[in-house]
């Protein structure tokens, strides 16, 4: 398509330092100013210019950028229902859960090494496994080494907010420029039914009115952030029967403080993973019932849907987590920063950038002129980059768009068993998948075998693999423009 | 008088060594440990224990046998 194919791919696949930056240089325009063009329409430049690198605060950035997170700050100020601070285990992917806690001379050198080899890294967050605001001496002794050694890298960090309102100003003198605040209610009587107990002032409060120095903490806390300029996104847990609908009410809340976004995520409850809510079956919300009240919350505080729910000492882009190749034992005892492959990264990502906006304009355009045929979802299977580049047996998730007469939307995404391992798909594996894209009306990837091919058919869903590395929004608007004019769109097929 | 962690329990986030007020607690081997000649049971700064009331886990944090 328009795109000139110096693939994100051949940069974050390649071994050697020369061939990167051969395609860094390959291109038209090597002015690092040129990314600015990606601007999307909707945001003010002084924030996309905070957030554009950012995959948790730009659904546009998530394709590009990667996060870590350093686990140095296991301590916490506040016990909740749906978390158990003993549960560790490598194979578990959610807030709060981790392997490997580390000192903040370790974590540097751990940032280092990840810097090294993982060029799409622009963030590091320090999301506990506690809270990073209470355990804040080994929080602050991070960032400061971090910022020294790499000093372009964006610093954020999450917070339950008890401690918050004590370190805003220490904050923005380290330009830590985002900041999570876990809110999941503004009404004490639903707060005593998530906390169990705070740990404040040198006191444990227990019930309501631990409630309510936790609600009073958290609004100063996010109205010092907002005076300071610096982003706040919120996240609360939705919570069956307890703050479901309340969370509309907690939305009004941080709009009216100046949270940036609000991103609403599943309680995940287990009984195997020890937490009150998991012992006492408290379920966690179904897709469709998150979905159906991120909608309703459509129209207050920017909703974030690209959440991936990440472990505390997750690396890599969001859909991937790649903590289990720099665990400390397999990084040496002295690293040195070299910014090489991050910077001609950068270089291709600004131009590529560019490029892809303009591609969704021209889809968006595209499905604007065809006639309204109502909603038409798909499921893309993607390694990043905006692009369809990645084989229907090799998701281990699939990111999920609308499109309808107003656009196409990021509405989520789905997690699955990654189908196909070392070769041969596994029968078994292909019917979750196909359970988990349930509702969805078309697949693109780019590549899928005639076998899963035609059990998505039978389950009422076309997958196709005509678009395979175009940008996803390009396939979208082809398919839709399709799907409404006059040619079946059996013809693609 | 003294107070004491069962180690076994101990989930290691190192709360109860930054609240405790007579710097009592340190990182040994493989968990916190109280050292019960420095440990006054904050008599005399707090009222209640730091290190057992910040402990997430119940029962861990206890006082020492006599």
């Amino acid at each position: 398509m328009s795109a000139p194919m110096i693939s994100l791919e051949s940069l974050t696949s390649t071994t050697t330092m020369n061939q990167l930056l051969a395609t860094a240089k390959s291109g038209a325009c090597t002015s690092s100013s040129c990314g600015s063009s990606a601007k999307p329409d909707d945001f003010d430049p002084a924030i996309w210019e905070k957030i554009k690198d950012h995959p948790c605060y730009s659904e546009e950035a998530h394709h590009y950028f990667a996060r870590m997170h350093v686990a140095v700050a296991p301590a916490c100020n506040i016990q909740c229902n749906y978390c158990n601070r003993k549960y560790d285990c490598a194979n578990e992917s959610r807030p709060g859960v981790v392997s490997e806690k580390l000192t903040p001379d370790q974590a540097l050198r751990k940032i280092v090494a990840v810097a090294n080899e993982v060029p799409q890294l622009s963030v590091l967050g320090i999301a506990g496994p506690g809270d990073a605001c209470y355990d804040w001496k080994k929080t602050k002794a991070t960032f400061e080494r971090v910022a020294r050694e790499i000093p372009d890298i964006k610093l954020c960090l999450s917070t339950n907010g008890l401690a918050l309102p004590d370190h805003v100003g220490e904050l923005a003198d380290m330009n830590v420029d985002h900041v999570t605040i876990t809110i999941n209610m503004v009404d004490p009587d639903v707060g005593a039914k998530i906390y169990p107990w705070i740990f404040h002032d040198h006191r444990r409060y227990t019930g309501l009115e631990a409630a309510k120095i936790l609600h009073d903490r958290q609004m100063s806390g996010l109205e010092m952030l907002t005076a300071r300029g610096i982003l706040t996104k919120i996240n609360s847990v939705m919570i069956p029967g307890i703050n479901d609908e309340h969370l509309l009410e907690v939305n009004k809340w941080v709009k009216e403080r100046g949270a940036f976004l609000h991103n609403v995520m599943p309680l995940i409850s287990n009984p195997a993973h020890g937490t009150h809510y998991g012992l006492t079956g408290q379920r966690g919300p179904q897709a469709d019932e998150l979905k159906a009240l991120q909608d309703r919350l459509d129209g207050g505080a920017k909703l974030m849907r690209h959440c991936r729910q990440c472990r505390a000492d997750a690396v890599g882009l969001l859909g991937e987590d790649r903590g289990r190749e720099f665990t400390l034992d397999q990084i040496p005892g002295e690293v040195s920063y070299d910014a090489s492959k991050r910077e001609a990264y950068r270089e291709v990502v600004a131009r590529e950038r560019g490029d892809h906006v303009a591609a969704k304009k021209e889809a968006i355009g595209m499905i604007k002129a065809a006639g309204s045929i109502g909603t038409l979802s798909f499921a893309v299977a993607t390694k990043g980059g905006g692009r369809i580049n990645e084989h229907f047996g090799h998701a281990k998730e699939f990111q999920v768009y609308e499109a309808s007469a107003s656009g196409i939307s990021f509405v989520g995404h789905r997690k699955v068993e990654q189908y196909c391992r070392g070769g041969w798909g596994e029968e078994h594996a292909l019917e979750t998948v196909i359970a988990a894209l349930e509702g969805i009306d078309i697949v693109l990837c780019a590549k899928i075998g005639d076998c899963p091919k035609d059990q998505l058919r039978e389950a009422g869903t076309r997958a196709i693999d005509d678009y395979g590395y175009d940008y996803i929004e390009t396939a979208i608007s082809a398919l839709y423009a399709e799907e409404s004019g006059a040619e079946p769109l059996t013809a693609t097929a | 008088m003294a107070f004491r962690i069962i180690a076994s329990q101990c989930t290691q986030c190192g709360a109860c060594e930054f609240e405790c007020p007579s710097g009592a607690i340190k990182f040994k081997g493989e968990a916190y440990v109280i050292d019960p000649n420095k440990c006054t049971e904050c008599k005399e700064a707090f009222e209640l224990q730091q290190c057992a009331y910040v402990c997430p886990v119940p029962k861990t944090c206890v006082p020492a046998p006599a």
